[in-house]
């Protein structure tokens, strides 16, 4: 602890002021860890357990949302069987992509919100935009001070009686959509949603089912970080059901014509 | 009765020379001019019933209810200064909220009535506050440990009971609980008789206008307290004013 060359040359001019030479941090703010003393973050910014793709489809009187149950500790297939879709609320649900342990940060949250809301009792409950717009503020302002969560969330539910689905990533980017995939699934699944889609724009429950089981299946095919076992939730005015350890048949026999593979 | 406490009742940090603080017996003073609220403990749940007596015949039905939820699974009944008692709720839940936040999980009822406990008598110790001038009684039912109801006075005192009552007609309604078999009665059972004992103490001459407020937790709830439904609320409304009518006694006794 050797004296500031400041509290020497002038001991009572400014006592925990600036000084040359050395980082100051302005009394009053909370000093987040990001920065110790010259500005550089010297903690790692990458997730650890992380979830794979969840996709999201509007059809005609609801929204479903479609997910892997793995959590990959880097390639490796650790956890198998993580609920990465939550019900919120009998009009809410929360997919997450990306960091688990900051998913399961957020769930505790939102969970508490929900609580408090059902203690008020006054009629009102979240509905999926408010969730929405929520959920961007935390992430945007997180990121805004280099401390991200790294998470793409998607929220789907009713509101206002019409289907609603948004989705917020890390950097707090959000927008809303009739069909979202995070993850690899924007890259494999969406344009076959965005195909059937354009097929038959309001769509059965029955037939967006089928649609996201096939987008899951070729993502559990090419996806390197899938597993095969998903959940599916529906919610439409009625309610919201998911259902777990949904096993997909798969056929491999393909893989006999990779040249190489034995 | 009670004593002029001339001197020595300015203040909670101060006793009186025969051993009493003054300010905390207001305080359950306050308590016995609010309207009845009971609570019971059955078999398989706990009930709560409030007369919400109406001083205005504009207030909205359902305004300033007595009955609060506290997390998911425990209710709360509260007696005496209403505004008091809204802080008791604030403190229950965000104790609730916290123990969940710790262990991941619903605080038993037990451990938050010794919390709420200790907040009320923590007002009792200095001259800077005053003591809350409510009792609340706290119920929950989980397949563990069964149905649990405590009840906490404006001193910090707090008891675990089969069934309790607060408010001005508390010796009456407790004289009438005292006629029940409680540890047999399942809900249904228990949200009647609960109803049927306020009917019976609610004094019609000198307040003329209440609301019933009735709240349940048990094993039909799935655990959780929520405000009884309309269709329970109805036959269990019938069900106390038919037991007032053949009841030849109305517990108005003006002796």
């Amino acid at each position: 602890m050797y004296a500031n060359p400041n509290s020497i040359i002038n001991p009572s001019l400014w006592p925990n002021g600036p000084a040359p030479g050395c980082f100051f941090n302005f009394p009053g703010t909370s000093v987040t860890s990001t920065s110790s003393k010259s500005g550089i973050i010297t903690r790692t910014q990458s997730p650890v357990t992380t979830g794979t793709s969840i996709l999201g489809l509007v059809f005609d009187g609801g929204v479903m949302l479609a997910g892997d149950m793995l959590g990959s500790y880097g390639s490796m297939a650790k956890f198998r069987s993580i609920e990465r879709i939550i019900k919120v609320n009998n009009s809410t649900v929360l997919g997450a992509t990306g960091d688990i342990a900051d998913f399961q940060h957020l769930k505790a949250i939102i969970e508490q919100k929900v609580i408090d809301e059902d203690c008020a009792d006054d009629g009102f409950t979240l509905k999926p935009k408010a969730l929405h717009t929520w959920l961007t503020r935390v992430l945007y302002n997180r990121r805004s001070k280099f401390d991200p969560l790294w998470n793409t969330f998607l929220v789907a539910g009713i509101e206002d009686g019409e289907p609603y689905l948004g989705c917020v990533d890390k950097i707090g980017t959000a927008f809303s959509d009739s069909k979202i995939a995070t993850g690899y699934g924007a890259h494999i699944a969406l344009p076959l949603m965005r195909e059937g889609l354009e097929k038959k724009p309001q769509m059965t429950k029955e037939e967006a089912r089928a649609l996201l089981i096939n987008c899951l299946r070729v993502l559990f095919y090419r996806d390197c970080r899938a597993l095969n076992k998903h959940q599916i939730a529906t919610i439409t005015k009625e309610g919201v059901t998911i259902e777990n350890n949904i096993e997909l048949d798969t056929n491999w026999e393909v893989a006999n014509f990779v040249i190489g593979y034995e | 009765m009670s004593s002029i406490g001339t001197g020595y009742d300015l203040s909670a940090s101060q006793f009186s020379p025969d051993g009493r603080v003054f300010q905390v017996e207001y305080a359950q003073k306050a308590v016995e001019n609010s309207g009845t609220a009971v609570a019971l403990r059955g078999k398989d749940g706990v009930v709560f019933a409030v007369e919400k007596l109406v001083t205005s015949k504009l207030y909205e039905t359902g305004a300033n209810r007595r009955i609060f939820n506290i997390d998911t699974h425990i209710g709360m009944a509260v007696a005496g200064l209403l505004a008091d008692s809204r802080q008791i709720v604030e403190t229950a839940r965000t104790e609730a909220s916290n123990y969940r936040a710790e262990y991941g999980g619903n605080i038993p009822v037990k451990y938050l009535a010794d919390r709420v406990a200790m907040y009320k008598h923590a007002y009792t110790l200095y001259s800077a506050v005053r003591p809350f001038g409510c009792s609340v009684a706290l119920g929950s039912y989980d397949e563990v440990d069964g149905p649990q109801l405590f009840m906490v006075d404006p001193s910090g005192v707090s008891f675990g009971y089969l069934g309790c009552a607060m408010g001005k007609a508390r010796q009456a309604a407790k004289t009438e609980m005292e006629k029940l078999k409680l540890k047999d009665m399942t809900c249904m059972e228990l949200l009647k008789e609960a109803a049927k004992i306020i009917y019976i103490v609610h004094d019609e001459v000198k307040d003329k206008h209440f609301e019933l407020e009735l709240g349940w937790v048990g094993a039909v709830t799935q655990g959780r307290h929520q405000k009884v439904p309309q269709d329970v609320y109805s036959e269990v409304e019938r069900y106390a004013k038919s037991a007032l009518e053949d009841d030849s006694d109305s517990g108005n006794d003006d002796m």
